[in-house]
């Protein structure tokens, strides 16, 4: 990870000059070949960033003259009880999407470290195939599973449980936990694929070590796996939280927000907001906040966890 | 050193762990292939993926996804070579700013573009056409594609750059000939992550191009048409979403380590 690339070209500069010899001047014919990607970068991401930070001062219905309104869009999203819940659902996402299978994926990688997996290449293939699915396809498929008739209240009656079934994604009690573990599904593969890969790399004489100074199954891992994988962890985190605060086509394809407002996420709301109430400047605001708040959360993943080498 | 106590049991846990992640779309699978209910068929038919072929629309909307893709992923990643090659090899005097401006849309969430893009694709009148889809793709792109071919060309040698340049080649000569060609490698995986990430684009799709069945993509299509489940019956449905997923599955088994390495390394860039 502290391989970024702008570290990077950084280290390049230092490098001595290239015989060359156009670097560090500026050649007006070199921006011929990054005009046709920044045109189009700077036309439908900067220009429509800028646009809804623009709009989110705005108190408009998506047709009538807009009206600047300052802060009070953003006053409203921190003040109105419905909107902190919505985002405070986003919050909960990310303990399914993220948490979760970052538990999963740490407690799995702690009982592999001790042997050699036999087949690897096809553990890896299977357990990755739920993030290449489109979402859509997952959300008809879990729709399926949580279905009345479907195979978890199949499972439940075969058990003898059969009075816990519901229609789990129609329930205002399991709804909201439903479509996150949906999110789990999604990413624990992806949390045992990364941690594994991982902790192949520690070098084995870390764990003899660990192993002569008499260390335990939990002390070698507190002592040796766990800060190996502090690149992986960290890279599984950063995935993992956007992906919890931006799943708008989960919710939209299982619960639609409902039942009532118990499955609405700020994706879901900024989508209403701008296309379906038409409230454009609050919907934009909400964007915002979202957008900082992923901007936050992974800026501090990256920076905790980032290895000091 | 390794018990067998303890290989057995990690294994077992590496096998539950792979039963989960096939569960659903193995059973979407059987459900597909399931006789759907006044159906003559006896154990297994294929009837529910022709009535879903058939009433979904799902041959013009795998078209439209695979224009779609293509086109976002051919027109990304020529403008990622050009452009990762004047930033790293010719180091662009400005490049550190140019990164810094790809850098904001790496993490930049399609809620924070969508209200705008409307309103520029609804006033332009190309709302409901390809172009509404594959341009703000294309922009989305272009940061992780420029990245990772800039990285890509660092990390080859100055020698063939100079090499080239003593025989007499200038600048986009040495591109053509050299670079490009090493780095089609690099070039393919990074496609394979875009191709994935277009065919499976929602949100843009349901905003920019709702109304208009001739251009809609695969996804969008399965999600309007899962939402009439009172006029159609669950099994058809498992079969447009078994239809909708293929191709991106097949592409994946076929080119495996690619899309794992892209998907890891994207992830760390």
């Amino acid at each position: 990870m502290s391989a970024s690339p702008l570290a990077r070209t950084d280290a390049e500069n230092r490098q001595p000059e290239r015989a060359a010899g156009t670097a560090g001047r500026f050649v007006w014919r070199h921006t011929l070949y990054l005009v046709p990607g920044l045109v189009i970068y700077a036309l439908f991401c900067l220009w429509p960033l800028a646009e809804t930070v623009r709009f989110s001062f705005q108190r408009w219905d998506g047709i009538t003259e807009p009206r600047w309104v300052g802060w009070r869009n953003y006053l409203a999203i921190f003040t109105d009880p419905q909107t902190l819940t919505v985002f405070g659902h986003g919050l909960i996402m990310i303990i399914f999407y993220a948490v979760l299978p970052l538990l999963i994926g740490l407690l799995i990688v702690a009982i592999m470290t001790r042997i050699r997996i036999r087949l690897l290449a096809v553990f890896r293939t299977v357990l990755f195939l739920p993030q290449i699915l489109a979402t859509v396809v997952v959300a008809v498929a879990w729709r399926w599973i949580y279905a009345y008739d479907g195979p978890i209240n199949a499972l439940l009656t075969a058990v003898g449980l059969g009075h816990l079934s519901r229609a789990w994604l129609g329930d205002f009690d399991t709804a909201l936990n439903s479509v996150g573990l949906i999110g789990t599904w999604i990413n624990f593969g992806l949390c045992m694929v990364l941690f594994i890969g991982g902790a192949q790399k520690i070098g084995r004489e870390l764990y003899e070590a660990a192993r002569l100074d008499g260390a335990g199954p939990f002390q070698e891992f507190m002592a040796v796996t766990l800060p190996g994988l502090r690149g992986e962890i960290s890279i599984a985190l950063v995935l993992t939280v956007t992906n919890a605060l931006r799943n708008f086509d989960i919710v939209w394809n299982t619960t639609s927000g409902g039942p009532g407002t118990s499955t609405l996420v700020p994706s879901y709301l900024i989508y209403e907001g701008a296309f379906i109430t038409r409230n454009v400047g609050f919907a934009a605001a909400a964007s915002v906040v979202l957008t900082l708040l992923i901007l936050v959360l992974t800026g501090v993943i990256t920076r905790a966890l980032r290895q000091r080498d | 050193m390794e018990s067998r106590k303890e290989v057995v049991f990690g294994h077992l846990i590496l096998v539950i762990g792979a039963f989960v992640a096939l569960y659903p779309f193995v059973s979407v699978l059987l459900q597909a292939l399931s006789p759907a209910p006044g159906s003559t068929a006896q154990g297994l038919t294929l009837e529910n993926f022709i009535a879903a072929w058939t009433r979904g629309g799902f041959s013009r909307s795998l078209f439209n996804s695979a224009l779609v893709a293509i086109s976002v992923v051919v027109a990304t990643a020529v403008a990622a070579v050009l452009a990762g090659y004047v930033l790293s090899v010719l180091k662009f005097k400005w490049r550190v700013l140019v990164f810094a401006l790809l850098m904001i849309g790496l993490v930049l969430p399609s809620e924070a573009r969508i209200i705008p893009l409307y309103n520029f694709f609804s006033s332009t009148g190309l709302l409901n056409t390809y172009w509404a889809l594959i341009l703000p793709q294309v922009a989305s792109s272009l940061p992780l594609a420029t990245f990772w071919m800039a990285n890509y060309f660092s990390q080859l040698p100055d020698s063939l750059g100079e090499a080239a340049a003593l025989d007499g080649a200038g600048e986009f000569q040495t591109l053509r000939y050299i670079y490009a060609p090493l780095g089609m490698s690099a070039v393919m995986t990074l496609s394979c992550l875009i191709f994935l990430y277009t065919w499976n684009e929602f949100m843009l799709a349901l905003v920019l191009m709702p109304d208009n069945v001739a251009v809609q993509t695969a996804p969008l299509s399965l999600s309007f048409f899962a939402g009439n489940e009172r006029t159609t019956e669950p099994e058809v449905i498992a079969a447009a979403a078994v239809l909708v997923a293929l191709p991106v599955v097949i592409a994946y088994f076929l080119l495996q380590r690619r899309f794992m390495s892209g998907l890891l390394d994207g992830a760390v860039k």
